[in-house]
């Protein structure tokens, strides 16, 4: 019975905090092909609360690349960004923004 | 993994009531008729088709009942324990003088009764290692039902990798879409979908059945769409397999993944496009 009573130990119902309730305020980075090997990075779904012109700004000096922000009808505004830079979008958004890493999806290749 | 334990659980207690029932051999007279049905599984854990011969011992050969042969008998379990490597035979062979030895040692002396107490008590000391009794399990798993020990090796599991050639100088024409979705049990739709989404770009369909992407893209990159696909359109969470069907519920309209193997139901979310941006001579007008 002692094998039973070890049961008691794990709550079932207990929160084990990897909830898999969508959080619909996903944001999306993902990559377009140009013409060439050129690439276009786009941020999407950015929270409110940040400014994103400072982002941006901070974004383009970090990365060396050029970008602007894009408004969108549906999808508010988007920071577009030269070339390949999703991994490093993601590094900046997850240590210096401290978002989280599973509200974030890198789309493309 | 409970099974495994189960396998084992058993067998290990067999073990141990076998050192004990050694221990107890020589007022036990029965023990010869206890102690086959664990040659047996011992025997039946090495090689299977030799469980029926080990359960009929040879009675005629019981007549050494020497000390020397006690001795050799405690090696001959020493010998067991460190090496399985032992070809079927001879196993066999030591283990039915070992069985027969026990019921000799109820006429032994007792020094010698001690004798093989002490080995006996060494063997429960030192017992089967865990790893070995492991490795064998694993080899009896995958010898009579691989796929529960994660053999993924079979034709399900296979998906061919994807064939790209470059049609003209922007264009992608990704041969083997519709072999892939019929591997995945998706409509090449929904596969293709999905990769025009991930990667961006648009494209059609052409006569061969191939699908032609705009943009220039290598087999790697396709690749590794296609396993995040896998992983979020076609494994069951639960059970690991890729034995599922994507269904739409008519009543809310959503996806959701049945499996097949469990039986199991997650919904998942409908491919979205999202930010497009305008690249090229079309610019968008400054909104």
């Amino acid at each position: 019975m002692s094998s039973i009573e070890n049961l008691k130990a794990f709550d079932p119902f207990a929160d084990t905090g990897d909830d898999d309730t969508q959080p619909t305020n996903y944001i999306h980075i993902r990559i377009q092909q140009r013409n060439g090997r050129k690439t276009l990075t786009t941020v999407q779904g950015l929270p409110d609360e940040y400014d994103l012109k400072r982002i941006l700004k901070v974004l383009k000096k970090d990365f060396a690349c050029n970008g602007n922000i894009v408004k969108d009808e549906e999808l508010g505004e988007v920071i577009q960004l030269q070339g390949d830079q999703r991994v490093k979008v993601m590094e900046f958004l997850t240590t210096k923004l401290q978002l989280q890493k599973k509200n974030i999806k890198i789309h493309g290749f | 993994m409970s099974v495994e334990e189960l396998g084992f659980d058993p067998s290990l207690k067999k073990k141990k009531k076998k050192s004990t029932k050694s221990f107890e051999d020589p007022s036990a007279t029965a023990s010869p008729s206890e102690t086959t049905p664990e040659v047996d599984d011992v025997l039946s854990g090495l090689k299977k088709k030799k469980k029926s011969t080990a359960s009929a011992p040879g009675a005629d050969a019981s007549g050494d009942a020497a000390d020397d042969v006690t001795d050799s008998f405690a090696e001959l379990k020493l010998k067991k324990k460190k090496k399985k490597v032992v070809t079927a035979d001879d196993f066999e062979k030591e283990l039915e003088k070992a069985g027969l030895d026990e019921v000799t040692t109820t006429s032994a002396t007792e020094d010698i009764n001690k004798d093989s107490e002490d080995a006996n008590s060494q063997q429960s000391q030192l017992g089967l290692p865990y790893s070995s009794l492991l490795s064998r399990f694993f080899q009896i798993l995958s010898a009579n039902n691989p796929e529960l020990a994660g053999d993924r090796s079979g034709s399900k599991f296979r998906i061919p990798p994807p064939v790209c050639q470059r049609e003209g100088n922007k264009k992608t024409a990704f041969a083997n879409v519709q072999e892939i979705s019929d591997k995945l049990q998706r409509s090449p739709e929904h596969v293709i979908q999905y990769l025009f989404a991930e990667l961006g770009t648009s494209g059609s369909v052409d006569g061969q059945k191939r699908l032609i992407i705009r943009g220039r893209f290598q087999p790697k990159q396709l690749e590794n769409v296609l396993r995040r696909y896998i992983i979020e359109y076609v494994t069951c969470k639960t059970c690991k397999s890729i034995n599922t069907q994507l269904k739409k519920e008519s009543a809310n309209r959503l996806f959701f993944l049945v499996c097949n193997s469990c039986g199991s139901t997650r919904s998942v979310s409908s491919i979205k496009t999202g930010f497009q941006a305008k690249v090229g001579r079309k610019k968008k007008p400054v909104a």
